[in-house]
């Protein structure tokens, strides 16, 4: 194991060497001979590379938060003597600009889009450098909680409809974070770093995190103990009245507003209906940045089933939470409008769908063609396209194959190939008898259908709900 | 005035010089120097230059699409999508950026256009400028031999953008191709029916296609004498012949591009005519187009395409233009352009709805957030459009209001005394009419209201 880890690091140094060394434009034998270094040491790995775990990162970073450091991973255009420009990183920063250039004050929009990072994309980990966002925010001035808890709704019956399996959603409060170590006796400057070990206790025990606290951030250990009475406690709304009446966090002013705001919170989730689905957890802690209030992470709660495939690993499917502070920080004149809003992982989930359709063996058509019009002899051709055209013509989905004498056994399995459920077949004897002979592909039978009553009876068969054409 | 505008100007200069001093990891002492004398400059312009914390623009050439734009946008993409559906297409996407050498030496004179991704120690990438070369990337890498599919997305060209014109820098491009070795014409014939059907069910007036053959080009330039050299240019003359008039476009070829007069003369009998199967066979039997088989076999393809667009019901539509010699850099066969018969109708002032919500769940009294909550949710879990005010006591007025404004046609109102009834009243907001409707049979109600064509609720 430990010679893995070295062995990986290696080939991280030497993969940064490699690109240095390109930037440098250094000699083409150069390059050459630590690429060759490069590619032995990534043999010495293995062909598995190791699968890792996923993990979804939400990106709401602000402009002078997190963004300074992951500003390398802008991809800028090249300077080619107009304005300088970069790819967006994310939706949320153009989000907040749309919003302060037309002085918007309140909306409720959605926007699914592709962002771009110059990660380092292990393909394997499902982390591209150009991905899916699916943002859905609230901007506005409005009554409390009532558009978190819609945000809320809105997550849940995404993720139930989406049926990937039972999910769960955390949720936390930046302020009650706040407060709480602030009672704990958290230094502030160790604030957002402390945020970060806590959040990992979603995968590793308080043992581990306490060590890294104290032994890595310099924590006092008291202090440490003080903090894992708190975050290591979930539940539902009783647990909010339980810290109400905390000696410590009763006193702490932000904290107080933070649970009164989750006691109304879970009472609108409640008339919702979706109260059991949601887990109050106080070592949710993560992308705190621009946060200012409430905050949300869905999980799924087993991996998704497989068939005989290693689990994808435990990670978020969606987040959000409510900041307030970040288009006060693009509008000239510092105007804030308060948002509360909530990001799908798609890229997740479509590797989590793909992956469930795979296992089951199923089927997904790549087109929505519900009947092939056929020839069973040859020179048919200008009946097809005078057929298929009236079908087109009554918003039919129809295609024919762009061959003028096909064989009847190629056109089946055409159909066969492509999921298309019906065969409209022209032939000679039943031109003459003024029929058409519509096949169903999955059962066989054929009938003969009046011409006049085919568009008819193709509706009526593609509109069935299971489609037993 | 000028003071102002030259003050500018040095900001701007100090600011690139500090972007350079920090591009090439110059000193720290350096930078800090440039650094100092750019913001004593930015003082200079004033005090609220100071706050601008962020220039707010979309970059040139490029837009926002606004709810509104955005409603616009999602109807014509389903009207082409569903025709796309129609005729079986399946759809790709592709990223929006290339390795720069796939784009490299395909498009000619506008490289130039091309938008570059800075070098950032990978891979040196462009944006793609359009779908095709992207469309021809993807068939060699799969080894496809054949495909029929569509592809929606926005291309990036560093054009002049003039944004009356509506040309942008970034703009959507929506193609359709069919790849593959076919029997003749057939998939040829169906692209145009597609292009028909969409351009009809769009409704923004009546089109004529142009359809010409690079072959038929290429054999009536050779038979009217053109050398070979000078046929893209003459070409690009040609092709003006529906803006201009045939004297301009002669006194072109023959003052500008030095075409002898005899030739331009010749060519001027072929590109001015235009018409139906009827001009194919003509030509067809022209002493002199007979002669080459590049034109022969183009005409014997038209031919072929005209038939089975007459039996597509589309051939009245269908114009075979001996003019149209456009975009010629690719095509290797028929060609195929759509115009507008007239501009389009103005200002219907036609309202555009930017959400689907059906209903507003509305209070008309105090303290009724909780029943509202309660009943939205059993709204959503059916699976009916539905929104509410973010206010705890809002008035019914403003309740009203915003459902005018939205568009929404549908309020269901919850009152003290219709709870204790058990009932919600049902408005409609065009008509204003109210109707008290059981909790138990809302959702049926607002489904049947709903799924009316006209929606007339």
């Amino acid at each position: 194991m430990a010679d893995r880890a070295t062995l990986e690091d290696l080939v991280r140094l030497q993969g940064e060497r490699v690109r240095a060394l390109k930037q440098q434009k250094a000699s083409a034998e150069q390059i050459e001979e630590e690429v060759a270094k490069l590619l032995k040491l990534k043999a010495q790995l293995g062909p598995d590379e190791g699968k890792q775990k996923f993990v979804l990162k939400t990106p709401k970073e602000t402009l002078t938060g997190k963004y300074g450091e992951d500003s390398k991973l802008i991809y800028d255009l090249k300077d080619q003597g107009g304005e300088l420009l970069s790819l967006r990183y994310d939706l949320t920063v153009p989000f907040a600009r749309y919003l302060a250039m037309n002085k918007l004050t309140n909306i409720k929009r959605y926007h699914i889009a592709k962002v771009y990072r110059r990660d380092n994309p292990a393909m394997t980990r499902g982390r591209y450098r150009e991905f899916y966002q699916c943002d859905f925010d609230i901007a506005g001035q409005f009554d409390p909680m009532i558009p978190d808890a819609e945000c809320l709704k809105i997550m849940c019956e995404i993720l139930s409809s989406l049926q990937i399996g039972d999910f769960l959603v955390k949720v936390n409060d930046r302020r009650i974070l706040d407060g709480t170590f602030a009672v704990c006796g958290v230094p502030d400057s160790k604030f957002r770093t402390i945020c970060s070990s806590v959040d990992k206790l979603d995968k590793v025990s308080w043992e581990e995190v306490k060590s890294e606290m104290v032994g890595e951030k310099g924590l006092a250990p008291e202090v440490a103990d003080r903090i894992g009475d708190y975050v290591q406690q979930h539940g539902g709304v009783s647990l909010v009245e339980q810290l109400l009446q905390d000696p410590k966090l009763s006193q702490n002013k932000q904290a107080l507003e933070g649970l009164g705001d989750l006691k109304l919170l879970f009472e609108y989730l409640t008339l919702f209906g979706i109260a059991d689905k949601i887990s109050f957890d106080l070592s949710l802690a993560r992308g705190l940045d621009y946060y200012t209030g409430v905050i949300y992470e869905a999980v799924l709660l087993q991996p998704p089933a497989q068939a005989g495939e290693e689990p994808l690993g435990v990670g978020s499917v969606a987040a959000g939470g409510r900041y307030d502070g970040l288009v006060g920080m693009f509008d000239p004149k510092g105007r804030k409008v308060p948002c509360v809003g909530l990001s799908i992982g798609v890229e997740r989930i479509f590797s989590i769908v793909e992956q469930r359709m795979e296992a089951l063996k199923e089927k997904v058509r790549t087109t929505e063609t519900q009947v092939l019009v056929a020839s069973a002899q040859k020179k048919l051709l200008e009946e097809r396209l005078k057929l298929i055209s009236e079908l087109w013509d009554a918003g039919i989905k129809a295609e024919l194959l762009y061959k003028k004498n096909p064989k009847l056994l190629n056109q089946l399995q055409y159909c066969e190939e492509a999921g298309i459920p019906l065969v409209a077949i022209i032939g000679e004897q039943e031109l003459k008898d003024g029929v058409i002979k519509l096949r169903s592909v999955a059962s066989r039978e054929e009938v003969d259908v009046r011409r006049e009553d085919l568009v008819e009876e193709i509706k009526r068969r593609t509109s069935q709900p299971l489609c037993i054409c």
